[in-house]
């Protein structure tokens, strides 16, 4: 068993470009810098074509910065469970039609149930609703799982039967109505000018952020010392810290630098009883209340899928199913536990979608499961299995809606964006492909 | 059969069969493994030592027969089972998760967690390079998937894994095919640091010098059927050959 290529961590090669250096001291994954770098040229793209093609840059504005942080919020949600569903090699195509399902039947249980029973507006009309949401997701993800580890049906075919059989029950629940409104706590949880923090809030929540992510390089460094491996160089810890916390500042003042339209400015200055000054009142929205369940579900799943057993257990599975087995793993009771998450997060989804129409219809989530999926992919995850990030992810269903807001500015119809969006997937598996090939 | 008649045989596999599809894989063999002993399982491709084996471990359920451990019957229905019982399995393919690092599939299905019961994959990290330092001192490479390790040291990995948590009775499915003649110098070498231990080692191996070498005793299989044991020290190659290809015992060892 001997070994006589050099160490990896300890001899660098001495023709290393500054770059190289840069990266491997900070450790980063070279694939998150490629695809932030995608992200920001497809940004500053859409910014500028619209700049000089139409006039007006409509991209990097506040304003849709904003909303693009509020549409990213639903399918980003999804697509940290789909991860981990791709990375076992497994695929759920129902979780559109889970949100849709989902969806209904909050709609029936906040407008025609709960208020007649508590009355209406009562203060636990949302919390009662939403966890059933979350519950017949999560019901439902199960029921696939336990098809799919213990009667060993194909994912693939159980979850196209969801796809129909959800769609269609979500039908037959609400008669193929339109539920609306929804209960005014919980259509904050869709976001909107109230639903969001404000100012002050996006401070506090930007510095909890900034402390958190200083204190996970500090116990990070701890630990390395504490059983003497080798660490990065201060310099990068620095960097590191600096640049995050400098990213989420700037987030907070982007939000924080977009104001409420003047019409809500007016009722909220008319209920309350103030004079709006002469150039209006300036109130920000700061983050979206569906932006911080997104940011909270990330932190949940990242923590999830490399922190616990489960975890471990998910991506061992997708790298070799029967070393998992074989190493003690009950990998059929697993695959229930991650249905069923991924299903809870489809109803969590559910909530904030429907919260953001202010209604439930049978429709909300279609071909929701194609977007969720591409997201997991563009953001990394190999259909192969075994490989995949949260991270990666949750940029991707940003890169997907970036392209998709970005078009709808600059004027493209309904059908050019379908090309497109169509071809980016293909092009970003091609391009990883490429990648993981070259590092090989 | 047995070496030492007088003490409790670790492991006795009694009358075990296990048949796919109307194919009698196994068919009613009886092994027995005694502690400090490695029993050389041979046959050719397909005569069942492997399936036998995999009773053992878990990974198949056999259909009929008895397994004792100490001499008390156990219930071995699947991988779970097996490592409660303290026994170990470096299996042919590896079963290495190649997306994980060393650490990670050393410790997989028996992970150390901290306090607050997530992973402590520093720890982990650390027991692995304590073992590793022992097992195979050149080996580096703890940040990185075992798929970008060499056959020799993913062979390392798979055996850290089995001799860390104790095991007791040790199964090794030709654990020297993907190896060079250093790397299998070590294993003979650690077969026999674990032998003195006090361990039982199951070694299945094509190799009948090898095997001549390492085993005290040899058991010979053919066409799912046991053709016999024998003590290596009384019989030639030649004998465990001609058994191995005759499916049956030699004139001289048949008394």
């Amino acid at each position: 068993m001997s070994d006589s290529t050099p160490n990896s961590t300890v001899a660098p090669k001495s023709d290393v470009s500054a770059l190289s250096r840069f990266i491997r001291a900070t450790e980063l994954d070279t694939r998150l810098l490629g695809m932030a770098g995608a992200l920001v040229l497809i940004w500053v793209g859409f910014h500028y074509y619209g700049l000089f093609v139409n006039g007006y840059g409509a991209f990097l504005t506040p304003r849709n910065l904003w909303n693009l942080s509020v549409q990213t919020a639903s399918i980003g949600i999804m697509a940290t469970g789909m991860v981990l569903v791709i990375v076992t090699r497994n695929i759920d195509l129902s979780v559109g039609s889970i949100l849709g399902f989902a969806a209904t039947v909050m709609g029936v249980i906040q407008v025609y149930g709960l208020p007649q029973i508590l009355g209406l507006g009562h203060p636990l009309i949302w919390i009662i609703t939403g966890l059933c949401g979350m519950a017949v997701g999560g019901l439902i993800g199960a029921l696939h799982g336990w098809l799919i580890g213990y009667l060993r049906i194909p994912a693939f075919i159980v979850t196209l039967g969801g796809l129909l059989v959800w769609r269609g029950a979500a039908f037959l629940v609400a008669r193929g109505e339109t539920i609306s409104p929804v209960d005014p706590t919980f259509a904050l949880l869709g976001g909107g000018p109230h639903g969001a923090i404000g100012a002050t809030g996006s401070w506090i929540v930007g510095l909890l952020g900034c402390a958190g992510l200083v204190a996970l390089i500090l116990n990070g460094r701890r630990q390395r010392k504490k059983f003497l491996f080798p660490l990065r160089p201060v310099w990068a810890e620095y960097l590191l810290a600096g640049g995050g916390c400098a990213l989420i500042i700037g987030a907070v003042l982007l939000v924080n630098a977009y104001p409420w339209p003047k019409g809500i400015v007016a009722q909220y200055a008319a209920a309350r009883g103030i004079e709006v000054p002469e150039g209006g009142l300036f109130i920000s929205h700061g983050f979206a209340i569906p932006v911080l369940i997104l940011i909270g579900v990330a932190m949940v799943m990242t923590f999830i899928s490399t922190r616990t057993r489960f975890g471990r257990y998910v991506y061992a599975m997708g790298g070799n199913p029967e070393a998992a087995e074989l190493a003690g793993i009950n990998t059929r009771a697993m695959t229930v536990k991650l249905f069923a998450l991924m299903g809870t997060l489809a109803g969590l989804s559910a909530i904030v979608a429907s919260a953001r129409l202010n209604s439930a219809t049978n429709s909300l989530g279609e071909l929701d499961e194609l977007y969720v999926i591409a997201s997991a992919v563009i953001g990394g995850t190999s259909l192969a299995g075994g490989v995949g990030t949260i991270y990666g992810a949750i940029l991707g269903a940003l890169v997907m809606q970036s392209l998709q807001t970005g078009m709808v500015l600059i004027g493209f119809d309904a059908a050019v964006q379908k090309i497109v969006v169509g071809a980016v997937l293909v092009l970003a598996v091609y391009i990883d492909t490429l990648y993981r090939r070259g590092r090989k | 059969m047995s070496q030492d008649q007088t003490q409790t045989p670790l492991v006795e596999l009694r009358d075990i069969s296990i048949a796919f599809g109307g194919i009698k894989a196994v068919d009613h063999v009886s092994v027995d493994l005694h502690p400090g002993e490695v029993v050389g399982l041979l046959g050719h491709n397909g005569a069942g030592k492997s399936t036998l084996i995999k009773c053992l471990s878990g990974a198949y359920r056999k259909d009929e027969g008895e397994i004792r451990i100490n001499g008390a019957p156990v219930e071995i229905n699947n991988p779970r089972d097996a490592r409660a019982y303290n026994i170990e399995t470096i299996y042919q393919t590896l079963a290495l998760a190649d997306n994980l690092d060393a650490a990670a599939n050393l410790f997989l299905g028996r992970e150390l967690v901290t306090a607050l019961g997530t992973v402590d994959d520093v720890q982990m990290e650390a027991e692995t390079r304590k073992i590793m330092g022992r097992l195979n001192p050149n080996f580096r490479k703890f940040k990185d998937p075992v798929s970008a390790l060499s056959g020799g040291q993913r062979q390392s990995v798979a055996i850290a894994r089995a001799v860390y948590f104790n095991a007791r009775i040790l199964i090794m499915d030709e654990p020297t095919a993907a190896l060079g003649p250093q790397e299998t110098r070590m294993v003979a070498e650690l077969i026999q640091e674990l032998k003195r231990q006090g361990l039982g080692i199951f070694l299945i191996d094509h190799d009948v010098h090898a095997v001549k070498a390492l085993c005290d005793r040899a058991a010979v299989m053919k066409n799912g059927q046991l053709v016999g044991v024998v003590k290596v020290d009384e019989v030639s190659e030649d004998d465990i050959l001609a058994m191995i290809i005759a499916g049956k015992k030699p004139e001289h060892l048949a008394a």
